[in-house]
């Protein structure tokens, strides 16, 4: 339906860009003027007042219509005698109404609910029908507007030039409406998982097992369950975790990252780095879940055998393989930037090191990479917030169970690992286990929102310190 | 220590810190060969598949229809005991248990493909036909040499009979390896020797369609906006900040918010092509940007100066004169964008792309599945036959990968102007 009039409104409003043209054009021949813009400006003009108020009334009711239907019969449905304890109740009661309207429900059909179906597609034809003549209103209203302003001989350009520049700043600012829209899903769901658990409980709780908080109702809970709540939910475990592979990880890649962005930016000849700088950049493009497979059947499974003709118990998903694929999965991150923030280090400093007799390496050692420190360090913490927002890896080969460890050979979890863990498959919604997992996410958000920033703040310091 | 032996001490430091570049540079080049190469030999032999020769007698008394009914008829017809019949032969098996062993080899799918057979040659009722049958999965991974045979038979999948069967079929050369178009054709399946990807595939595209319809105007647009009219205030560096604060946003997050506003708030239906395109739009978006502002900021304000000079407003300068020239980093920094979120996974399973689908997705709005969440779906499976079954998977999303990839620098090297 939608499809169809984004068709019609398209089609109609692309015919008027002719009309808009020949006609100002016989205006100018008829009253003899010169016309303040080119003839297709004003066919440009008729065109973006006939489709964009259509098009954005046609987009708010798409997205205000279902909820509003849906609020008025669940309403009605309550008025006749339909009981729901709850959202979730409620929001089955609809989609079953939604499948009887739609023929495609066969179980038991009773009389709230088969009223609630012909007054479902009462209304849903009443809100058709008011659509389309609301569209129908909008556009000739917009018509007659700019056809008016068309006659005048308005300066059609100028008018075209900041309806588009409109349309450029509103494409910009969805930018700041995913943030936006990222901090309030976060946050709203976060808000109702810390008004059932104290964010001191989250935030200092040792014991992470959110399986066990199988609550029916959140709204009402025991003083003994919510003992058993406040300890299912401790973040202890889980930044633990994520700290020790990011560790792992960092511990990898720092050295290795640092090193070959060194010698890129100061020995390797413009040849090698022709091959070898795209090369390492490959294990940027593998997608993580790939990574993840690897460390999980092949990695983990290597060091379980290795650990076992030593001696050692190594649990098949370490801490230790998911750490160490991560590390090489961040390497290019860090001896991509590095080698840029290097090689951004003025030659001047380099030449009075030579001067004094230093060889490359001191020269490298001492005044090249104390003058680049900063934007290597901001570098190595952007490599890090990558490293704690990962999850196909940790998710693949890192374990689920939160335990608090920091032997590398045994299983532990992370962050993102939880949140998948939590909301894959059937989730209820407003229970606190769902719940949790945004809190998770707006911790995970803020975390590498921070480091983002630090860092980011210190590439920008360094690079105006010598440009 | 005298000044030649400290002389030496230097010049064998600035060597070992040498050969540390050089390592860290073998050591990540290494990696990628050992991946590369672990993937290919597991997954290359998901190519083919084995099949098993074997005589179907189309008896009159076992099938209830006759030689040239309509289409319909013969689809509903039951070609169950055909085919039981027709497996049976292929080995004299004494009792029930090792008639069962003996279907065990073969596909659940026999039935259907023997149906098939008889579709394509509609007056096949009493004759004899050779057909392919294609293998299940354990004879498959045993014939492709991927599990092990001398294990002892309480540890193996295979049972000693089985095993005396396939080695009998194998002398009488009636085991065969065919082209797998099950695995670009199928989609998922509980049984290794049916899945394929063929859903992942179709999923896969209309999400990166989908991403590609509402990340690329918008991203050029907003970076056009960002680039030639913002003004200096405020608003614009808030926006700015935004978008490189976006960019690296962990991914999992989108699927946060995917799930949040667009399945629980707008309710679009979960598991589909279409709220993964919109998810992957969202996170791509600001990965445009970069490039795209990138690539207008590198044209020469001399182009800008001199359309003005002749006369073009500033929406005419950019949009006849920058835009053009810059459209090859803007394209290319789209494809790289659009690989990357090729490649996404996490948020994808929030969204709940992870429900095993049969089906292949006909629209947008069908619950598919995508390459790479199969990836992730099929590692978790115990069969051995799905690790080669992942392994094809992964060679195929990186072999779109590395085209995309190919495309972007292509376009950058052949089109981009440079200015000095």
């Amino acid at each position: 339906m939608n499809f169809v009039l984004i068709f019609l409104i398209v089609i109609f409003s692309s015919s008027l860009f002719f009309y808009g043209k020949s006609k100002t054009k016989s205006i100018s021949i008829e009253r003899n003027i010169k016309l303040n813009a080119l003839p297709k400006f004003y066919g440009y003009y008729l065109v973006l007042w006939s489709s964009i108020p259509a098009l954005v009334f046609l987009l708010v009711w798409s997205l205000f219509e279902p909820v509003i239907i849906k609020s008025i019969i669940i309403e009605t449905a309550a008025n006749q005698g339909a009981i729901f304890n709850d959202k979730n109740e409620a929001n089955l009661i609809y989609e079953k109404i939604k499948a009887i309207h739609l023929g495609t429900y066969f179980g038991d059909i009773d009389t709230i609910l088969k009223e609630s179906a012909i007054s479902y597609s009462k209304f849903l034809n009443i809100f058709t029908n008011s659509k389309i003549v609301l569209i129908f209103v909008t556009i000739i209203a917009s018509v007659i507007f700019s056809l008016k302003k068309i006659k005048n001989n308005n300066k059609a350009r100028e008018d075209v030039e900041k309806i588009l520049k409109g349309l450029l700043f509103v494409s910009s600012l969805i930018a700041i409406l995913t943030t936006l829209g990222i901090i309030f899903s976060l946050l709203f769901e976060s808000i109702k998982f810390f008004s059932v658990i104290n964010i001191f409980d989250y935030l200092f709780g040792t014991n992470w097992s959110p399986q066990r908080a199988f609550i029916r109702d959140a709204s009402a809970i025991t003083a003994a369950e919510y003992d058993e709540l406040r300890d299912a939910f401790g973040f202890v475990p889980l930044i633990a975790g994520t700290s020790f592979i990011a560790f792992i990880a960092m511990f990898v890649a720092v050295p290795i990252g640092l090193f070959s962005g060194i010698y890129m930016a100061e020995y390797a000849s413009s040849k090698m780095r022709r091959i070898s700088k795209p090369i390492i950049e490959i294990l940027a493009g593998i997608p993580t879940v790939v990574y993840g497979f690897f460390a999980a059947l092949t990695v983990g499974p290597f060091f379980r055998q290795i650990g076992e003709s030593i001696g050692l118990t190594v649990s098949s998903e370490s801490a230790l393989a998911a750490g160490l694929i991560m590390g090489i999965m961040i390497i290019p991150y860090i001896s991509s930037l590095s080698d840029d923030v290097i090689n951004s280090v003025p030659q001047s400093l380099r030449d009075g090191s030579y001067a004094v007799g230093a060889t490359k390496s001191e020269t490298i050692k001492q005044v090249v990479i104390p003058a680049a420190l900063p934007g290597i360090i901001g570098s190595v913490l952007l490599a890090v917030s990558r490293a704690i927002g990962e999850t196909m890896i940790v998710v693949m080969a890192a374990g689920l169970a939160a335990n608090l460890t920091i032997n590398p050979l045994e299983s532990t979890t992370t962050i993102t690992t939880q949140i998948v863990m939590i909301l894959v498959g059937d989730q209820e919604f407003d229970s606190p286990k769902t719940q949790s997992a945004f809190a998770l996410g707006l911790t995970l958000f803020v975390a590498t929102l921070i480091l983002n920033y630090i860092a980011q703040r210190a590439v920008k310091k360094y690079r105006e310190k010598y440009d | 220590m005298t000044k030649e032996q400290r002389l030496k001490k230097r010049h064998a430091a600035e060597k070992r810190f040498r050969l540390y570049g050089v390592t860290s540079i073998l050591v990540a080049l290494v990696f990628v060969l050992i991946l590369v190469n672990n993937i290919f030999s597991k997954g290359s032999s998901a190519f083919m598949k084995t099949v098993i020769n074997v005589e179907v007698f189309f008896d009159p008394e076992l099938i209830e229809i006759e030689n040239g009914e309509p289409e319909e008829n013969i689809r509903e017809a039951d070609f169950y005991d055909i085919t039981i019949e027709t497996l049976l032969k292929a080995y004299p098996a004494k009792n029930l248990d090792e008639e069962n062993e003996l279907i065990d080899l073969f596909t659940t799918d026999a039935e259907i493909e023997i149906k098939k057979a008889f579709l394509e040659n509609n007056n096949l009722i009493g004759k004899k036909i050779n057909l392919e049958i294609t293998a299940s999965d354990d004879i498959d991974q045993l014939h492709k040499g991927n599990y092990p045979r001398n294990l002892p038979e309480d540890r193996r999948r295979i049972s000693n009979f089985q095993l005396k069967i396939y080695d009998n079929l194998l002398q009488n050369n009636k085991i065969n390896k065919n082209f797998n178009n099950y695995f670009f054709n199928n989609g998922d399946s509980r049984d290794p020797e049916l899945a394929g990807i063929g859903g992942a595939l179709v999923g896969s595209f209309y999400s990166i369609i989908i991403c590609l319809l509402l990340a690329f105007p918008v991203a050029v647009l907003a970076s056009i906006y960002l680039e030639e009219f913002a003004p200096k205030n405020k608003i614009t560096d808030f926006i700015e900040i935004n978008i490189n604060n976006l960019a690296a946003v962990p991914s999992i997050v989108y699927g946060l918010l995917a799930l949040q506003i667009l399945l629980a708030t707008i309710q679009l239906p979960r598991s589909t092509p279409l709220v993964a395109g919109i998810t992957l739009a969202l996170m791509t978006l600001p990965r445009i940007i970069i490039p795209c502002r990138a690539s207008l900021k590198a044209v020469p304000p001399s182009i800008r100066e001199g359309a003005l000079a002749v006369g073009a407003s500033k929406f005419q300068s950019v949009f006849h004169h920058v835009v053009p020239l810059s459209l090859p980093g803007t394209l290319s920094g789209t494809i790289i964008g659009l690989a990357q979120a090729l490649g996404e996974t996490a948020p994808l399973i929030l969204i709940g792309m992870v429900a095993f689908v049969v089906d292949i997705p006909s629209t947008p709005i069908d619950p598919s599945s995508s390459l790479p969440v199969q990836v992730y779906l099929w590692s978790e499976s115990a069969e051995r036959g799905f690790v080669e079954k992942t392994s094809a998977t992964i060679m195929m999303l990186l072999s779109f990968l590395i085209v995309m990839n190919f495309i972007a620098v292509y376009l950058r090297q052949k089109f981009e102007k440079r200015w000095n």
